[in-house]
């Protein structure tokens, strides 16, 4: 999950990561209020930034500066409800003014290559960072840092040094690392990003923005996290699959798919795309991800089921199971199970491909049901091809 | 021969005694694996009868291994507990790890792969996976043991489903081993060390190797494969369609920005020489084709 900016700020703030005063709006009026509070702290000057979980929101005039509680209003009416590269902004922060002397670029994350973390430290912060690491890579300090070490002092040290600070500014940000170190292992987070990172006219450093994801799988000893998900911007369908426990993604074709295991799911998108492409002019495209993992009990596909006929765009529906551990018959009596249970509520075709454990039974039991809705096929390509020309009539 | 799991090995099971643990040790028997144990701390010393086999249940790794012999192990342990079992495998020593739990934090996993490299001497296999199969051999994991059986073919594969489907596809020629390899961020076992040791492997004579999205370890194989790789390799590449930034399913698939894409996959695998399939069928048509010639 990724956080918010100012959920991010919080964040630092809790595990003493120096950062600055800021409060969310979500009117204008908020924003008016928390500018006077926030700016007394700084000579009335607030900065009013858009909160959105994607990047360029400067550029595209979701940050702005604002000398007076009234500006802030004002930037607050702008930004509040603009749309920043598909997210609408509901939030804004409203973040105390900065005298900025210095911007620097600190990240900590999960390096997938080398199976450890990687710290990635530059004096020169405030752009893209991806920019940076393409047009000047050796402005771009790259440090591993050993899991179980984590950063410590000596650690910390090795990063400013290698970024090329200066002594007496690397000993300012080597404890605020750290810090930054407490809050990646402390949270079970996958990225900490600060840029920038930012030296004051008073000498101070302090992160002035931040950019946290965190590792879902670590929600069993992380219970804060859950009030950190936003709701607002979560598909409804993919709510009501989380309620129901299944591992849902919604996209935006005409051929919903039911699978199991998260590789064959993902192919059998890819393949009924191509028979989109091949046999009905693109028309049909996969409407979403929905992997039933290994049991596939009537409730588990009647609740599959549910939430993708739940989709006004679905006109058919894909359900491909290869029987490793779960058996086909189990499959086919949910099928069978989960239609029956649906009642009136199924009305979308549906082709089933069945293949490995105990197919022959699997099919027979969908054979004899012999149910209005429902089409077998042998192979996942022709199955594919099916479900597609169904969706496109 | 076969690579890293052979009729010789002899598997513990970590979490036998759980639902899971249980029902796959009596799979795992079913397919001839010489199960020597099981470990569970509160129930040393107990032995428990699965479907008619007497399995001794130990209390630490370590009296499995000095009692037993024991040089595999197979976890089943829940994703909270999941790596202080390994760390205790690696502490006692065992040459390989085969992690099946699914939903193990990532911090957890970097914590004890890198534990485990640092203390030498232990191979670990997952999270998130199948496990791996030497049909007719040994079986140590979750793959259903009837779906081929041996012969000359190596399998890699971050997926468990699309390692049976083509299995299943090849199985008039069967494998010398295949390995689920996870579909985490972080795993122990690569594509690059399975080919490696295929290549190394008498037996096998071609690989199929599946990737997906998400980081690059389909991009590093690709260069590894180019400079190293002798037999033929048809590799396939899950996940054209998916979105950037939603996660499919596995923890490690994910598009971020631009990198992790299908797309960038199977343009390196095929730079490398690499017969990429657009289907799982595709795929595996290509590699029968190869059998044939060979």
């Amino acid at each position: 999950m990724d956080l918010f900016e100012y959920q991010a700020r919080d964040m630092f703030e809790k595990h003493g990561v120096p950062v600055l005063a800021g409060e969310v709006a979500e009117t204008v009026e908020q924003a008016a209020a928390a500018a006077e509070r926030v700016g007394a702290r700084s000579g009335g000057v607030t900065v009013v930034k858009a909160q959105v979980k994607t990047g360029g929101r400067g550029k595209a005039g979701g940050v702005k500066v604002a000398k007076t509680a009234d500006e802030a209003r004002q930037h607050a009416e702008q930004i509040l409800g603009m749309d920043i590269k598909g997210h609408t902004v509901n939030v804004v922060m409203i973040a105390q003014g900065a005298k900025i002397a210095e911007e620097y670029y600190f990240s900590l994350l999960l390096d997938r290559a080398n199976r450890n973390y990687l710290a990635m430290c530059s004096k020169e912060g405030g752009m893209e960072i991806e920019q940076l690491a393409v047009e000047r890579p050796e402005a771009l300090a790259r440090v591993a840092v050993d899991p179980q070490m984590g950063i410590d002092e000596a650690k910390g040290k090795e990063i400013v040094d290698a970024a090329g600070f200066d002594a007496e500014t690397g000993a300012k940000i080597v404890p605020v690392l750290q810090k930054l170190w407490d809050v990646y292992r402390e949270e079970d987070a996958t990225l900490v990003e600060v840029n920038p990172l930012v030296k004051t006219e008073d000498g101070e450093i302090v992160a002035l923005d931040g950019k946290v994801t965190l590792d879902d799988n670590a929600d069993f000893r992380q219970p804060d996290h859950a009030g950190l998900v936003d709701a607002k911007a979560e598909d409804p369908l993919e709510a009501k699959a989380k309620e129901l426990g299944l591992n849902y993604v919604k996209l935006d074709g005409n051929v919903g798919i039911i699978g199991n295991g998260a590789g064959l799911v993902m192919s059998t998108l890819d393949v009924v795309a191509y028979a989109g492409q091949d046999h009905t002019g693109g028309a049909s495209k996969p409407a979403n991800f929905l992997d039933i993992g290994g049991g596939a009990s009537a409730e588990v596909m009647a609740n599959g089921l549910d939430v993708i006929l739940g989709d006004e765009q679905v006109k058919s529906v894909f359900v491909n199971v290869f029987g490793g551990i779960t058996a086909c018959d189990a499959v086919a009596n949910g099928i069978v199970g989960a239609l029956d249970k649906l009642g009136d509520a199924a009305t979308k075709p549906l082709v089933v491909r069945l293949d490995g454990n105990n197919v022959e039974e699997g099919r027979r039991i969908l054979a004899d049901r012999n149910h209005p809705l429902v089409t077998i096929e042998p192979t996942m390509d022709g199955a594919a091809r099916r479900a597609a020309e169904l969706a496109a009539k | 021969m076969a690579i890293f799991l052979t009729k010789d090995s002899k598997v513990v099971v970590q979490g036998m005694t759980g639902s899971e643990g249980m029902k796959h040790t009596k799979r795992m028997l079913a397919s001839g694996t010489n199960i020597v144990g099981g470990v569970n701390p509160r129930k040393a010393g107990q032995s428990v009868d699965v479907d008619g086999t007497d399995v001794p249940v130990f209390g630490t790794v370590a009296d499995a291994m000095r009692e037993t012999g024991a040089d595999v192990s197979v976890v089943f342990v829940p994703p909270k507990f999941a790596k202080d079992a390994v760390v205790e495998a690696v502490d006692a020593g065992m040459p390989l790890v085969v992690v099946i739990t699914e939903g193990i934090a990532v911090k957890d996993t970097a914590e004890f792969y890198n534990y485990a490299k640092a203390k030498g001497g232990t191979r670990i296999i997952g999270p998130n996976c199948p496990g791996l199969i030497s049909p007719g051999q040994s079986n140590a994991g979750i793959i259903p043991a009837d779906i081929a059986e041996g012969g000359k073919i190596g399998l890699v594969s971050k997926s468990g489903t699309l390692t049976y489907q083509m299995m299943y596809e090849l199985r008039d020629f069967g494998f010398s081993t295949a390995v689920g390899i996870g579909g985490d961020p972080v795993i122990g076992t690569t594509h690059i060390d399975c080919l490696e040791a295929f290549e190394a492997d008498p037996e096998t004579v071609a690989m199929v190797m599946i990737g997906e999205i998400g980081g690059d370890a389909e991009e590093r194989a690709a260069a590894y494969i180019k400079e190293n790789v002798t037999k033929p390799v048809v590799g396939y590449v899950a996940g054209f369609t998916a979105p950037e930034g939603k996660t499919m399913g596995h923890a490690g698939a994910i598009v971020s920005g631009s990198s992790g894409t299908a797309a960038a996959k199977k343009e390196a695998l095929e730079a490398a020489g690499v017969k990429v399939g657009k289907t799982p069928s595709e795929t595996a048509a290509l590699m029968a084709e190869i059998m044939t010639s060979l």
